[in-house]
């Protein structure tokens, strides 16, 4: 019962984050806070899957020597936390092609506010 | 031959990453790897296609792993036809890109190429996959490709750009969760796999969810009205060598994995509904906004931008009414707006490139000036507004038979009202090349463009009417094969 609790918490939390960074994305006015929010978007997300394959009282799916009839449920699944793998890899991507563009915009209009930006657009 | 289906991702991977070492040898070189990497690619989808053509569904296991465990290439009739619509615009891409590219550095050209190469392998690799993460990681490659190649347009694309790259990846979070939300309960991420034990839970509210996450995700990418706000400025501020292959193809992938989302891994129908009705009244929106707003427009490019909107509605229409006769309206208007959205984005580049102007009134006596262009450009128009025997008459065809067959009148009547705008906003183009006075000055180059541009805005042109001349054809030997049975 406690562990299963527990494993609500950590939904609530994933989901929490996720709201969290849409909100920073579009509410924040500074285009780096909301590259922030973008990531913390992304992080919810990678939270999401490492729950989904966590269990309490298992172990990495490694089959211990000796072990001769393996028993499933004594084991995590890897398979969403190689996902995120994955997932880690296109985020950081995706921030670095950010980055690259939020310097080319300073250099532009030497600000980073969304607001004055507008107003230099025009 | 029993590699070809991973060619079809491979050819321009490998080339993407080879293309940076030709470009030390000069532009050239980067140019030639680009052509190879898109003619590759279309050879291999050309093979591909007519081996599932012939009832054969072409699976690959990628690494020698068997699905469910590994990644599965599908090859049947609907991702071989994306397949070879990719790549063929992607070859006309490239040739187009030429006059452009002839005055850059050898180190800008090959970024390009390479650039170019890997947007390729991601759109590519969206239409073949079998897997839904596979999926997520293609959609993320095509995008990031993307988001560098557009923002080279100057200060305010960047600008656009990054409002994209924000949106975009929140599209793509958003599809993560609902592939999260579904390997959940099915424990598996192959499509086929997944289809064949969705039916056990498809009562679960969870599936509601994670189809409401994944509609969301591919909605915003393929730019479906409420969710198509980055889209007017990216496009607008675009280079010209890459904005013809982006408008044409890239929300259609979205569009297209929408569809092999909705009709193969949850099975025709049995799906939930609300989600689908939902999406039917947002491309209702998005088919009358897209029309209106491209009406309001003076920059050409911008309009053809909001109508890209209007368009993408018509063919989420027909995913939402989902009856065979909706689904072949909405499979053909994926074929037809690409290969028409093209050919009007390269004309328009193609002036701006060759005189400089790019607002309505500016093309005033455009078609004395570059007459084969500019017949091009009024063929596609034409399909657009959907006359017959255009190409695009046929898709809105069946899409109001679709409507009308269903009942949902409201639709029919969208389809209706924003072809009389179309008509309108296009007709106020057209009259300014043919019927207005000259108003550019005589100083400026005015010879029709050269051969490397104006071959593929001809070719399009060609194709637009081809297909709607041998509709019928084409319809059921390539359309009908590719819906879900």
């Amino acid at each position: 019962m406690e562990a299963e609790t527990l494993s609500v918490v950590n939904y609530w939390l994933a989901a929490s984050l996720f709201l969290i960074g849409l909100y920073g994305i579009l509410a924040r006015p500074h285009l780096v806070r909301k590259l922030m929010a973008m990531n913390i978007l992304q992080v919810a997300v990678i939270v999401f899957f490492i729950i989904l394959g966590y269990k309490s009282d298992a172990t990495p799916p490694i089959v211990r020597q000796g072990d001769e009839t393996p028993i499933a449920r004594n084991y995590i699944n890897p398979l969403p936390h190689t996902l995120m793998l994955t997932a880690i890899v296109v985020s950081v991507s995706t921030t670095g092609v950010a980055l690259a563009l939020l310097i080319r915009i300073h250099r532009r209009f030497g600000t980073l506010d969304e607001s004055e930006l507008i107003e230099k657009l025009k | 031959m029993e590699h070809t289906p991973i060619l079809i991702v491979l050819v321009p991977l490998t080339s993407a990453l080879l293309i940076p070492f030709l470009a030390m040898g000069g532009g050239r070189f980067a140019r030639a790897g680009l052509l190879f990497a898109t003619a590759g690619s279309l050879l291999s989808s050309i093979l591909a296609l007519r081996a599932s053509l012939e009832g054969e569904v072409l699976s690959y296991h990628v690494g020698g792993w068997p699905p469910p465990w590994g990644i599965e290439i599908v090859i049947d009739p609907l991702s071989g036809v994306m397949a070879t619509l990719v790549s063929f615009l992607a070859v006309l891409a490239a040739f187009y890109s030429g006059p452009y590219l002839s005055g850059w550095t050898a180190r800008r050209t090959g970024t390009f190429c390479s650039l170019f190469a890997l947007l390729v392998t991601g759109l590519q690799g969206i239409v073949v996959t079998g897997d839904l993460f596979n999926l997520y990681v293609f959609l993320e490659i095509s995008s990031i490709s993307a988001y560098a190649l557009l923002s080279s347009g100057g200060s305010k694309s960047v600008v656009a750009v990054f409002r994209y790259l924000l949106i975009g990846t929140v599209a793509a979070s958003f599809y993560l969760i609902g592939v999260g939300y579904l390997y959940a309960m099915t424990g598996t991420l192959n499509m086929a796999d997944m289809a064949a034990r969705l039916p056990e839970t498809s009562d679960s509210p969870v599936i509601v969810v994670a189809v409401s996450f994944i509609v969301i995700g591919l909605a915003i990418k393929a730019a479906l009205f409420p969710l198509h706000g980055w889209l007017p400025d990216t496009y607008t501020y675009a280079p010209g060598p890459v904005i013809g292959f982006v408008a044409a193809v890239m929300t259609k992938v979205s569009a297209y994995a929408l569809y092999r989302i909705l009709f193969y891994v949850f099975v025709a129908g049995t799906g939930p509904r609300e989600p689908l009705l939902l999406l039917g009244w947002a491309s209702v929106i998005a088919v009358v906004a897209g029309s209106l707003m491209a009406l309001a427009q003076k920059d050409v490019q911008r309009m053809l931008a909001y109508s890209s909107i209007g368009q993408m509605g018509y063919i989420m229409l027909g995913i939402a009414i989902g009856t065979p006769l909706a689904l072949t309206g909405a499979l053909l208007h994926v074929v037809n707006h690409a290969v028409m959205k093209g050919c009007l984005f390269m004309v328009v580049n193609g002036v701006q490139w060759r005189l400089g102007v790019f607002r309505v009134r500016d093309f005033a006596g455009m078609g004395r000036r570059l007459p084969l262009t500019m017949a091009a450009f009024t063929v596609a128009a034409l399909s657009m507004i959907g006359l017959p025997p255009t190409a695009g008459f046929f898709s809105k065809y069946y899409l109001a038979l679709a409507a009308l067959e269903s009942g949902y009148i409201p639709f029919l009547a969208a389809l209706i009202l924003s072809s009389l705008l179309g008509a309108v906003y296009f007709f106020r183009v057209l009259e300014k090349v043919y019927l207005s006075p000259e108003n550019v000055e005589k100083t400026r180059d005015t010879s029709e463009l050269p051969l490397p541009m104006l071959a593929p805005i001809l070719t399009l042109a060609v194709l637009v009417l081809l297909l709607g001349v041998f509709n019928q054809t084409v319809v059921t030997e390539l359309i009908q094969p590719g819906l879900p049975s």
